[in-house]
């Protein structure tokens, strides 16, 4: 079965709310200002109607409410609507939701989906630009999901919205409702906390994750066809928890490592990704890491200053030629 | 609904009472580190407002939680172990004071964030609606109002109408006001507290923190209206500063609260002395019950001498609960899938 990115995520709320009664929506602007991918969420709308919860424009009130929901029984996502107000919504997601279950020594648990539709989209600007996983990266108890496409888009939703235990945080990404994909809906699913080698390959690991997975595809595919170059690309899925040891693995065989993320550069996720590295797999590395990420200003509007800062297919290509010494 | 008899709100009252005055005790004796927060002068306010709470309901409370926990059933040995950070505190020693909770009592999150509990209380309001039953009170204090998540949360609350008692302890209020009859939050600038929710179409009352019955009779009332499904309700309850809470520490300027207080002898501090004749909860129920007959003061002393043993015992089960091991630091981050409610 082909989907897009878009149809994964309406497709998985839609099978959760039809499979748990205790799943519900506060808010329900999932596909952003998408018209193709607003339509995907129709079937949603039309037949759980009142399984959703009428959102005001309050993220921090109600990143508060679905984690209270959970804590009263009930499994909720609910729609932090464009990745930047997220920091609206900081304090509950922060330090309420995430502390919840060690504060109270295990009492009580948060099943609570927190989506944001993250990411430089084109347009945005500072405002609306953010992408916040390596910031929430810094939160214990936080579950940080950030797929990279469609079977994930699906798969990680259905696990978050029927399985979590725990708070979690979707990085959804705009730019990605068009990517499609083959999937077998009844297939099981790679654990969460596994990162998918999507390409094999033997002189470089590219390591992505959300918007970063299909630009390393497709940079990948231009070393080999252009440079005769096998880069192998490990999409981490999930920033926490984050699988270093598959990382590893793939370095270990490789030998070199390009990171590439969406975060800023500085303490970003591709700044921890490299840390593990250099405590854990500096002897495999025959060249030092490099990291292909956002530079540390905010995004510009014009469209020319705002791909100047993308992560693009080409700078992650240019990057692997760095680390190849070429 | 359950109600209280004037010896069971007695009770309750100075278990509360004595189990601060407890906790002063163990600080001043550096018996536990960090900041913490007494309840004293408020006691009638948690013992009304759990009084027809049933199993099922859920609280939201505070840093200044210990007489929302004592009043909701919660065993104060545990409390204390918790408070001095032992292994047998009802969160093993990872809240401390600030966060305790004990979700088998419906207390299942603490917050230490001024106004973060609202809009948790708000959710889990929601679920209630869904599944049809239970009711959640959450307790703040005057200052919560300045926060922005207060007024998401009412917004909320009142546009889904779900079953939440927010009830909001004006503890702002220093004694030479209250003569005055001025009740605001010291720095919020609205006149009346409730001007903030009644703004959203909340239903809003005021009521009196120092009358132990009259509370008891108001929020059953309340708690009965959010019960039947008619949506939120918002009380500010009026409390005067009991002046061993104005230091940074808090202290107990004549020792401990004495029974004969509530009638013939004062508190050797004038201002002690003025707060124990117009505010205090306790002298004054405990002074109305007397006059009235429905209580003599041979059975005061034995409810009191029970609820000191109660506690003497509580601080003698805490001090003896052993520290948690240094491993436990790390854990429990994360739940089990299965372990979710």
């Amino acid at each position: 079965m082909k989907i897009t990115f878009a149809e994964g995520l309406a497709r998985a709320i839609h099978e959760s709310l039809a499979a748990d009664s205790r799943v519900m929506m506060i808010g329900s602007g999932i596909m952003g200002l998408n018209p193709a991918a607003q339509k995907a969420m129709e079937p949603v709308l039309n037949d759980f109607a009142e399984r959703i919860s009428v959102a005001p424009i309050s993220e921090l009130g109600l990143a508060g409410a679905a984690t209270g929901a959970a804590i009263g029984g009930l499994r909720p996502l609910v729609d932090l609507s464009t990745g930047s107000f997220i920091f609206q919504a900081f304090a509950q997601v922060v330090n309420e939701a995430a502390n919840i279950h060690y504060m109270s020594g295990g009492q009580t648990s948060v099943p609570v989906t927190f989506y944001s539709l993250a990411g430089m989209r084109g347009g945005g600007a500072a405002q609306h630009s953010h992408r916040a996983q390596a910031m929430l990266g810094q939160v214990p108890g936080l579950q940080i999901l950030a797929p990279g496409g469609a079977e994930d888009a699906y798969r990680l939703m259905k696990w978050a919205l029927q399985e979590s235990a725990n708070p979690t945080v979707y990085i959804s990404h705009g730019m990605l409702f068009g990517e499609s994909a083959d999937i077998d809906p009844g297939a099981p699913m790679l654990p969460v906390g596994r990162a998918r080698v999507c390409r094999e390959g033997a002189d470089l690991t590219i390591v992505a994750s959300s918007i970063t997975v299909p630009r390393a595809l497709a940079a990948a595919a231009a070393l080999d066809k252009e440079h005769g170059v096998s880069a192998e690309v490990v999409d981490l899925r999930s920033i926490a928890p984050l699988d270093r040891q598959t990382v590893l693995r793939s370095v270990a065989k490789t030998g070199r490592a390009l990171i590439a993320d969406e975060c800023h550069r500085s303490f970003g996720v591709a700044a921890e990704v490299a840390a593990s590295l250099a405590e854990e797999g500096l002897s495999s590395l025959k060249a030092p890491v490099c990291r292909v990420a956002v530079p540390d200003v905010p995004i510009p509007y014009s469209a020319p200053l705002e791909a100047e800062l993308t992560v693009s297919a080409e700078r992650i290509l240019a990057g692997a030629l760095r680390v190849l010494g070429r | 609904m359950p109600s209280l008899t004037p010896a069971e709100r007695i009770a309750s009252m100075l278990r509360i009472r004595r189990f601060e005055e407890q906790c002063i005790t163990l600080s001043s004796h550096k018996r536990f580190p960090g900041h913490y927060h007494v309840y004293i002068g408020q006691e009638a306010t948690a013992v009304a407002a759990c009084a027809p709470l049933l199993a099922g309901d859920v609280i939201y409370t505070t840093w200044r939680n210990h007489g929302h926990l004592l009043a909701r059933g919660a065993d104060p040995g545990r409390m204390m172990a918790e408070i001095l950070g032992r292994a047998h505190g009802y969160c093993g020693g990872r809240s401390g004071t600030l966060h305790l909770s004990v979700a088998a009592l419906g207390i299942p999150a603490t917050s230490a964030l001024v106004g973060g509990n609202l809009p948790l209380a708000v959710g889990t309001a929601l679920a209630c609606k869904r599944r049809g039953s239970g009711m959640v009170v959450n307790f703040c204090g005057d200052a919560a109002l300045e926060e922005g998540a207060a007024y998401e949360a009412m917004s909320l609350a009142s546009l889904w109408q779900v079953p939440v008692l927010f009830l909001c302890e004006n503890n702002s209020i220093p004694p030479e006001l209250r003569k005055r009859g001025q009740f605001t939050s010291s720095t919020l600038p609205a006149k009346r507290l409730a001007d903030v929710p009644g703004s959203l179409c909340i239903p809003t009352e005021t009521a009196d923190g120092a009358d132990a019955g009259a509370l008891g009779e108001c929020l059953s009332r309340l708690a009965a209206e959010v019960r039947g499904g008619s949506g939120p309700r918002f009380v500010e309850v009026r409390c005067t500063r009991w002046p061993g809470s104005f230091p940074l520490w808090p202290e107990l300027p004549c020792g401990p609260w004495q029974l004969d207080w509530a009638f013939e002898a004062k508190p050797g501090r004038e201002d002690l002395a003025a707060w124990n004749e117009q505010s205090d909860p306790l002298s004054l129920y405990v002074r109305g019950c007397v006059a009235a007959g429905t209580l003599e003061r041979g059975a005061l002393q034995a409810i009191d001498a029970r609820v000191r043993e109660e506690m003497e015992r509580a601080v003698q089960f805490a001090l003896a609960s052993p520290f948690p091991d240094a491993s436990e630091a790390y854990g429990p981050v994360f739940a089990q899938a299965g372990q979710a409610r």
